[in-house]
C-alpha cells in the first residue's frame, strides 16, 4: 500500500507516511477523488526538508472515518504537472505551495498568489500588484472594492467585472491579513504563547481553532484530554455556532434592509456570549479552551444559568424567523440569489455549510467525531438549492440543533476529574492532523516535530481556503447590489485565510 | 403589523440605561489590582505569553496584555482581576498598573487636545481600520453600536467614508500587507483628526509582537489619542473611552 490510513487525532511517526515518485503521487491523489464525492483533500502542504520540499497529502474519506496520507520529495525548481488540471479540489493548495517555495506547476489553471505570506518565494510578488484577471470589451466595467470595505469588518479586496448591474465574474484578492501565524507557531516555545496563537487565527472561531490546537497537542504528547474537558468544548463549540448563525441572521437582515430582524437577531446574540463570558471571562470564548487542562469547568451552576438563558432565547428566536420566513420581500431577495451547484461545490471542494447547502455532506461532526460528537449521534442538516435561502436555512436550523445538543448535554453535568494530566514532551518525529467542525466548517490543524521533539511544522486550515472560491463563484450572473447578502450569507474570514 | 408590534413588545427594554454604571454578570478580567504578597517573581514573569508582567515592582502592562488571565489562576493571592472595565487612556503608561496601585485607570483632561473635546464633544464620526485583526476586536466594535449599548445615542458613529470621519480606529497588529490602506485611509480624514488603538494586538502587536510580518511604522509615527485595551476590548470600555476623551464631563 502506497498510504497509510489515520483516524482524526491520531499522531503517527513521520516515517510511516509512505513516499514516493510524483508521478504516483499525483495518480494515487487525484485517483482518490475520482467520482467519489465522500473523500476530498483536507490538506496539502510543503515543508523544507533539507534543500527540498516534502510534500504530505491527506484525503479524507468520510464514509469510513478515515484520512489517508501520503508523500512526495520534489526541488523547489521542478516543473510539475498540477493536481488542479486533473481535479479543482486542490487548487489552492498548489498555490500555497507555489507562493511559498517557488515549485512551479506546468498545466496549473490559475497559479495566483494565495496570501503574500512574509516568507514567500518571491518577494518581487507584492500585494499591491495583483495579477488581476481582466476582459478587454467596450461593454463590460470593473468595480473594485477593499481592501477597507464599508463596515466594520476585516480587509480584503474584491474586484467584479460587470455587465451593466449584473456581475460577470468576481476576482477575490486576500492576503492583508497576513501576521505568520505558522511562523510564530515555531517561534513561539511557550505551551501558552502558542495557545494564545490559536485563540487569534480567527476571533469568531476562537473555541474550533483552539480545540484543533489542543486536540493536536495532547495527540503528540501522547495523552488524552478527560471526559470534562470534552463535554466543556463541545459544549462551547455549539454554543460559538449559536452566537454567530444568530449574528449572521442579523447581518443578513441588515444587507436587505430588515430593522426589526437586524435588531432583534443581533440582540439575541448577547446572551450566548455574554454567557460565555459568565463562563470563562471573556465573550469570545478566549483563555475558555486549554491543552491538557479544564481552565473553566462546567459547573451545575453553569448548566442552570444556561438552561435559563435558552429557555429565554428560543422563544424570542423562533418567532422572529417565523416572521422573517414569510416575509415576502425577504424571501424574494433569499431565493435563487447567490447559486452554487452541487456540481461546483464538489469540484472545489468546499467544506461545512458552504458544501451542506447545496446537497454536498460534509460535516466533521459525523464523518470524523471529535470531542462527544460520536456520542450525540450529529446528523448534518442539508440543503439542495445552494442560494442565500438554503445558507441561511442551514443558520435557523443549526441554532435549533445546537440548542437540542446543548440542552441534552446540560442535562448531565459530568463530576469533573481533577487530575489533569502532565503534559509532557511532544513525540519527536512523528505527524499529526486533527478535525475540528467549527461553525463555519472543516478546521484542520495539522504538526510535525523533529528529532528534539520540537515543532517542525504547524499548519493551519480554516474552512475559508476552501469556501471563498464558492462565494466568488455564487455572484456570477447576479446583480451586484446582491453582493453584500451573498457575502453575509457566507460570512467568511478573512484572518483564518491569511493566517 | 400586528405581528411586528408583538415581536417588539416581547423584546422588553434592551438598551443598557447608563452605560458607565453598568455592571458586567459573572466572572470579568478588567482592571487588575496587584497586592504586596511575595511570590516567585521569575516564576510569575516567566508565565506570561507576552512579556506583559514586570518586577521591582510586579506590574501589569494591559497594553501589552493578553486578559488570559494565567497570573491571577497561578498566583491568586498576588494578582486578581477586577470587573473594572473603565481601562482606557489617552497616555501610554497610565496602561501599566504597578504592585498596590489601586487607582482607576482614567484619561488624563490635562493631556487631551484642546480641539478634541471642543469640537468632537458632541458628535464624533469614526473610521475603522482592520489591520490584522483577527475579527474579535471588530465584532466588539459592532456590538457596541447595536441596541444594547447603542453608543450612537451619544453622537459617536462609525461611518463608511475617511472623508466623513474625525478620526480612525486602529484595531489589529497592522501587518505588513496593511500598512498601505492604513496610511492612505489616514491620509483621506480631514484634520483635526484622532488616532485611537482598540484591543492589545493594536496597542503593542499582543500575541503577534516581533512577528516579521508587521510593520508598526504607523503608531510610531503619529500621537495616539486613546488607547482601549482588551482582548477583545469589551463594548463597555470602549464606550467610555471615547466619551471620556470627548466629552467634557467629570471623569
Amino acid at each position: 500500500m502506497n498510504y497509510t490510513t489515520i483516524v482524526n487525532n491520531q499522531t503517527i511517526p513521520v516515517s510511516a507516511i509512505p513516499e514516493m515518485g510524483y508521478e504516483e503521487f499525483i495518480d494515487l491523489n487525484t485517483g482518490f477523488l475520482t467520482d467519489s464525492p465522500e473523500k476530498h483533500c483536507v490538506n496539502y502542504f510543503g515543508y523544507p526538508f533539507g534543500s527540498r520540499v516534502k510534500l504530505i497529502c491527506c484525503i479524507a474519506d468520510d464514509s469510513t472515518h478515515q484520512i489517508q496520507v501520503s508523500s512526495c520529495t520534489v526541488k523547489s525548481d521542478d516543473q510539475l504537472d498540477s493536481f488542479t488540471a486533473r481535479n479543482f479540489n486542490f487548487e489552492k493548495f498548489e498555490r500555497e505551495i507555489h507562493e511559498n517555495f517557488g515549485v512551479a506547476y506546468k498545466n496549473h489553471p490559475w497559479l495566483k498568489p494565495v496570501r503574500y505570506a512574509k516568507n514567500r518565494f518571491d518577494k518581487s510578488q507584492t500585494i499591491a500588484n495583483y495579477p488581476f484577471f481582466a476582459i478587454e470589451s467596450d461593454e463590460l466595467h470593473e468595480v473594485g472594492v477593499g481592501p477597507i470595505h464599508a463596515g466594520i469588518i476585516e480587509p480584503g479586496h474584491f474586484r467584479f467585472i460587470c455587465n451593466g448591474e449584473q456581475i460577470l465574474h468576481l476576482e477575490i484578492q486576500l492576503g492583508y491579513q497576513h501576521r505568520g501565524i505558522e511562523q510564530q507557531f515555531l517561534e513561539k516555545k511557550k505551551l501558552l504563547q502558542r495557545t494564545t496563537l490559536a485563540e487569534s487565527i480567527a476571533g469568531d472561531t476562537v473555541v474550533g481553532h483552539t480545540t484543533a490546537f489542543s486536540h493536536v497537542w495532547e495527540s503528540l504528547c501522547g495523552i488524552k484530554a478527560s471526559h470534562d474537558m470534552e463535554y466543556a468544548r463541545t459544549i462551547a463549540l455549539e454554543l460559538e455556532r449559536m452566537a454567530v448563525h444568530t449574528g449572521d441572521l442579523s447581518a443578513v437582515c441588515t444587507d436587505i434592509a430588515y430593522q426589526l430582524g437586524s435588531s432583534v437577531f443581533g440582540r439575541l446574540r448577547t446572551p450566548i456570549i455574554n454567557f460565555m463570558q459568565e463562563w470563562g471571562g471573556n465573550r469570545l470564548s478566549k483563555g475558555l479552551i486549554r491543552p491538557g487542562r479544564n481552565q473553566f469547568p462546567f459547573t451545575p451552576e453553569l448548566a442552570h444559568r444556561l438552561a435559563e438563558i435558552l429557555d429565554i432565547y428560543e422563544p424570542d428566536f423562533l418567532e422572529m424567523n417565523e416572521q422573517l420566513f414569510q416575509l415576502p420581500s425577504a424571501l424574494s431577495r433569499f431565493e435563487r440569489t447567490g447559486v452554487v451547484s452541487y456540481e461546483d461545490v464538489l469540484s472545489i471542494g468546499t467544506v461545512g455549510m458552504a458544501a451542506r447547502m447545496s446537497g454536498l455532506n460534509r460535516d466533521v461532526r459525523s464523518s470524523h467525531p471529535f470531542s462527544l460528537y460520536s456520542e450525540l449521534n450529529h446528523e448534518p442538516i442539508i440543503k439542495h438549492h445552494g442560494d442565500v435561502y438554503s445558507r441561511v436555512q442551514i443558520r435557523r436550523q443549526e441554532v435549533r440543533q445546537s440548542m437540542q445538543y446543548i440542552r441534552n448535554l446540560i442535562a448531565n453535568v459530568p463530576e469533573i476529574s481533577g487530575n489533569e494530566p502532565v503534559l509532557g514532551s511532544l513525540n519527536p518525529n512523528s505527524f499529526t492532523l486533527s478535525l475540528v467542525e467549527g461553525w463555519r466548517g472543516e478546521i484542520c490543524h495539522c504538526a510535525i516535530t523533529d528529532g528534539q521533539g520540537e515543532l517542525a511544522l504547524y499548519k493551519v486550515k480554516d474552512p475559508s481556503f476552501h469556501n471563498w472560491l464558492a462565494l466568488a463563484l455564487a455572484v456570477r450572473n447576479n446583480e451586484i447590489s446582491d453582493f453584500p447578502i451573498c457575502n453575509k450569507s457566507f460570512n467568511l474570514s478573512y484572518a483564518g485565510h491569511d493566517l | 403589523m400586528f405581528d411586528n408590534v408583538k415581536i417588539v413588545y416581547h423584546q422588553g427594554k434592551q438598551f443598557i440605561p447608563n452605560t458607565a454604571t453598568a455592571k458586567i454578570p459573572g466572572i470579568f478580567r478588567g482592571r487588575p489590582v496587584i497586592s504586596s504578597e511575595k511570590v516567585n517573581e521569575t516564576e510569575l514573569v516567566d508565565l506570561c505569553p507576552v512579556e506583559a508582567i514586570s518586577v521591582q515592582p510586579v506590574s501589569i502592562d494591559l497594553g501589552k496584555c493578553t486578559f488570559c488571565g494565567e497570573c491571577a489562576k497561578r498566583f491568586p493571592n498576588k494578582i486578581r482581576f477586577t470587573t473594572d472595565y473603565k481601562i482606557s487612556t489617552n497616555e501610554r503608561d497610565r496602561l501599566i498598573v504597578k504592585e498596590g496601585d489601586e487607582n482607576l485607570i482614567e484619561v488624563n483632561p490635562e493631556t487631551v487636545r484642546n480641539e478634541i473635546r471642543r469640537i468632537f464633544g458632541r458628535s464624533l464620526k469614526l473610521r475603522q481600520v482592520c489591520a490584522g485583526g483577527d475579527n474579535s476586536c471588530e465584532m466588539e466594535l459592532n456590538a457596541a453600536n447595536n441596541v444594547q449599548f447603542d453608543m450612537s445615542r451619544y453622537g459617536i458613529e462609525f461611518v463608511a467614508s475617511p472623508r466623513h470621519a474625525d478620526g480612525i480606529v486602529i484595531t489589529g497588529p497592522i501587518t505588513e500587507n496593511m500598512a498601505d490602506a492604513l496610511q492612505i485611509c489616514y491620509d483621506a480624514v480631514p484634520e483635526p483628526k484622532i488616532i485611537v488603538l482598540v484591543g492589545t494586538d493594536a496597542i503593542s502587536g499582543g500575541i503577534h509582537a516581533g512577528s516579521s510580518a508587521l510593520d508598526r511604522s504607523f503608531p510610531d509615527k503619529y500621537p495616539v489619542d486613546l488607547y482601549i485595551p482588551g482582548n477583545p476590548a469589551h463594548p463597555l470600555t470602549i464606550i467610555n473611552g471615547l466619551l471620556d476623551l470627548t466629552r467634557k464631563r467629570k471623569i
